[in-house]
C-alpha cells in the first residue's frame, strides 16, 4: 500500500497524541509541534512529487476495492492543498513558540494544532463524501477549543456564533449527504460522480446541489453567509486567528471545487451562475466591510471575505482559464493572508492593540518589519510582480474571455479598494507618528526585548519569500496549477483513477 | 410510514430553525440538537425503511435472500450521532462558559465582536 496520501493525516494525528502524551511538558510539546509540523511540510512535498508524476494516488482503507472501502485520493489540486497546509503549519508552529501565552500552551494549545491540521488534511485528501464530513467535524471541534483557549468576553461572543453557524452548515451537509445517497446508493464520490447523471429526477440533484452550496458556502464564508467570520476571528490569540485565516476557510472552499467539478456539473448553467453572483457580492460585500473597520485584524478578516470572492469566481466561470486562477488565487492566498495576520501580532505584541488608533511608529523603529508588512499587503492588492498580481490577472482575463464584464469590472475595483485598505493600515501602524496617549513604548523601542523574537520573524520572512517566489518565479506554480485544473475540467480522470483499480 | 416520517423530519427541521431563532442561548443549543437529531433520522428515512429484515446471509446461503435493510445508513447515522454528542457536549459547556463570562444568556446583548 502506497502510504503518501495517508502520511499528511497520520504525521499531525500522532504528533498531537504524542503531544497529549507530554502533558506536563510544554517544551517537549514545542519541540514536538515544530518537529512535527515540519515532518508534515516533507510528507507534504514528496506527496506533490509523487502526485505529480504519478496524476494520481489513491489509497483504500483495508484494501477493499474502491466503492466499498474509504478512499484517499492525492489528485494536483489535493496536492497543492496539503502542501500549503505544511507550509502554514510549521509557520505556524514556529511562531507560536513566541506567541502562545503560557496559560494557553498549559491546556493544551499544541494537541490541537496538530488536531486542527489532521482534520485539514482529511478533508484535502478524503474521496469518500460521508468522511469529508467528518474530517469537517474533526476540524470544526478542534477550532472550536482553539477559538476559545483563554475564554475571554469577546472569545465567548465570537465562539457563540461561530459555533453555532457552523454545527448549522454541519446540519445542512449530513442531511445532503442522506438525500444524496438516497439517489445514488454510494458515498464514494467518483463512483456518485458516475451515478448522479442516471438518477431519475435531475432536478432533484440540483436541489441536493444547492444544499451543499449552502453548507460549504457557510463554511467558506461566501455572500450572504459569512457573518460569522468577521465576528470571531479577530477574538482568539493571534497564532490561532493566522491559522484559521488561512485554511479554514480554505477547507470550504476546496470541498466546493470538489463537488461542483467532479458530481454536480449537470446543469451548469442553473449552479455556476448562482455562484458567480454570489462571488461577485462575496468580493464587494468583503471589501466593502473591511473599509469601514479600524481594527488590524478586523480589516484582514474582512479581506479574507473579499479574496474567498475571487476563488469562488474561478470556479463560477467553469472555464480552464478561471479554474487555473482560481487554484493559482487559493495557493496565493493562504500564504499571504497567514502572513499579514503574524504581522498584525508582531504590531501587537510591540504596541499591546490592534486599534489602529492607538498604534503608530513602527515604520520609524522597525523599517525592516514596516518592509515585512508592505510585501504581503501589496501582492494582496494585486501589484506586480508579486503573487497576488498574477492570481488576480489570471480570474479577471478569464472573466473577460467568459463575457462576464460586470463581475471583471467588480473584481478590479475591488483589488483598488483592497489597496485602499492596505494603504489605511500601512498609513495608521507604520507611518502616523505615535499618538501621545499610548505611554508603553518599552518594547517599541527596544528596551524590552523578548527571548525568542526570532520565532516570530522566522515564519514572517519565510511566508513573505514563498510570496516573491510565486511571484517572480510563476512559471512552475502555473503550470501546476494547470495541471490541476486540466483534472478538474476532466472529472472522468478522477473517476478512473478511483474506481479503475490503478492504486499503486 | 415513509409519508408520516417526512412529516415528522419537516416538523422537527422546523422547530429547531424556531428556537435558533429565539434569543436565549440555552433555546439556541436546544435548537442545534433538534437539528442534528432530525438531520440523522432524515439519512435514515431517505435511504428507506425497511422493517424486520437485518442484513444477514441465511445459513447455507452464500449472498443475501429477499430485500433486506440497508446497513449503511445504520452506520452513518451512528457515526453522525456520536460527532454531534462530542460537538453538542462542547457547545452546552461553551453557553455556560458564556454565560458565566458574558453575564447574560440573551443573544442581543451579546454583539460587541459584531460591526
Amino acid at each position: 500500500m502506497n502510504l503518501a496520501p495517508v502520511l499528511p493525516i497520520l504525521i499531525p494525528l500522532v504528533a498531537g497524541a504524542l503531544s497529549l502524551a507530554f502533558w506536563r511538558s510544554i517544551r517537549m510539546q514545542r519541540v514536538i509541534a515544530v518537529a512535527g509540523t515540519a515532518l508534515l511540510l516533507a510528507a507534504s512535498i514528496w506527496l506533490m512529487r509523487l502526485t505529480v508524476e504519478h496524476g494520481f494516488l489513491v489509497v483504500e482503507m483495508g484494501s477493499w476495492p474502491a466503492p466499498f472501502s474509504i478512499v484517499f485520493v492525492s489528485d494536483v489540486l489535493g496536492a497543492i492543498m496539503i502542501l500549503l497546509t505544511g507550509i502554514i503549519g510549521l509557520a505556524i508552529a514556529i511562531y507560536s513558540l513566541a506567541s502562545t501565552p503560557e496559560g494557553h500552551e498549559k491546556f493544551g494549545y499544541y494537541p490541537l494544532m496538530h488536531l486542527l491540521l489532521a482534520g485539514v488534511a482529511g478533508a484535502f485528501l478524503t474521496g469518500d463524501i460521508f468522511n469529508l464530513f467528518v474530517w469537517f467535524e474533526v476540524m470544526l471541534l478542534a477550532s472550536f477549543a482553539l477559538l476559545t483557549l483563554g475564554g475571554e468576553r469577546a472569545q465567548m461572543e465570537g465562539a457563540i456564533k461561530y459555533v453555532t453557524l457552523n454545527l448549522f452548515s454541519s446540519a445542512i451537509f449530513l442531511s445532503a449527504v442522506g438525500l444524496l445517497y438516497g439517489m445514488v446508493g454510494t458515498l464514494n464520490m467518483a463512483d456518485i460522480a458516475q451515478k448522479v447523471n442516471s438518477v431519475e429526477d435531475p432536478g432533484m440533484v440540483t436541489v441536493v446541489s444547492l444544499l451543499f452550496m449552502v453548507s460549504f458556502g457557510i463554511k467558506a464564508a461566501a455572500f450572504p453567509l459569512f457573518f460569522w467570520l468577521p465576528a470571531s476571528y479577530h477574538t482568539p490569540q493571534v497564532a490561532v486567528s493566522a491559522l484559521f485565516a488561512g485554511l479554514l476557510t480554505k477547507v470550504g472552499v476546496y470541498a466546493l471545487y470538489r463537488v461542483f467539478t467532479l458530481i454536480f456539473t449537470q446543469d451548469v448553467g442553473y449552479t455556476h451562475t448562482i455562484l458567480l453572483w454570489a462571488a461577485a457580492l462575496t468580493m464587494l460585500t468583503g471589501v466593502l466591510g473591511a473599509a469601514a473597520q479600524f481594527e488590524f485584524r478586523r480589516i484582514l478578516s474582512f479581506h479574507i471575505i473579499s479574496q474567498i470572492g475571487y476563488m469562488i469566481l474561478g470556479l463560477a466561470l467553469f472555464t480552464p482559464l478561471a479554474l487555473i486562477g482560481g487554484v493559482f488565487y487559493i495557493m496565493h492566498h493562504i500564504i499571504v493572508k497567514t502572513n499579514l495576520f503574524l504581522v498584525s501580532g508582531i504590531t501587537y505584541r510591540l504596541l499591546g492593540s490592534y486599534e489602529l488608533k492607538n498604534l503608530g511608529g513602527v515604520y520609524r523603529q522597525r523599517p525592516y518589519l514596516a518592509l515585512l508588512f508592505l510585501i504581503p499587503a501589496l501582492s494582496l492588492a494585486g501589484i506586480p510582480p508579486l503573487s497576488g498580481f498574477f492570481a488576480k490577472f489570471i480570474v479577471v482575463k478569464a472573466s473577460l474571455e467568459a463575457s462576464e464584464y460586470v463581475v471583471a469590472g467588480i473584481a478590479l475595483l475591488v483589488g483598488l479598494l483592497t489597496l485602499y485598505s492596505m494603504i489605511k493600515i500601512w498609513a495608521e501602524v507604520f507611518w502616523k507618528k505615535l499618538p501621545e496617549h499610548v505611554t508603553d513604548t518599552r518594547r517599541l523601542n527596544g528596551e524590552v526585548r523578548d527571548k525568542q523574537s526570532w520565532a516570530f520573524y522566522v515564519p514572517v520572512v519565510g511566508l513573505a519569500i514563498c510570496t516573491m517566489i510565486i511571484g517572480l518565479y510563476g512559471q512552475p506554480i502555473y503550470v501546476l496549477a494547470e495541471t490541476a485544473a486540466d483534472q478538474l475540467m476532466n472529472p472522468q480522470l478522477y473517476i478512473e483513477a478511483v474506481l479503475g483499480g490503478q492504486s499503486q | 410510514m415513509a409519508t408520516l416520517m417526512a412529516y415528522v423530519i419537516g416538523l422537527l427541521f422546523t422547530a429547531s430553525i424556531y428556537m435558533m431563532l429565539r434569543r436565549s442561548i440555552v433555546k439556541l443549543v436546544i435548537g442545534l440538537i433538534i437539528l442534528s437529531n432530525s438531520a440523522n433520522l432524515l439519512i435514515f428515512v431517505v435511504a428507506g425503511l425497511t422493517r424486520g429484515a437485518p442484513p444477514l446471509i441465511p445459513e447455507g446461503a452464500d449472498q443475501i435472500v429477499g430485500a433486506v435493510a440497508d446497513p449503511l445508513p445504520q452506520a452513518l447515522v451512528l457515526t453522525a450521532i456520536v460527532i454531534a454528542f462530542s460537538v453538542l457536549a462542547f457547545a452546552v459547556v461553551l453557553i455556560r462558559r458564556a454565560y458565566e463570562v458574558v453575564g447574560t444568556d440573551d443573544l442581543d446583548k451579546m454583539k460587541d465582536t459584531d460591526t
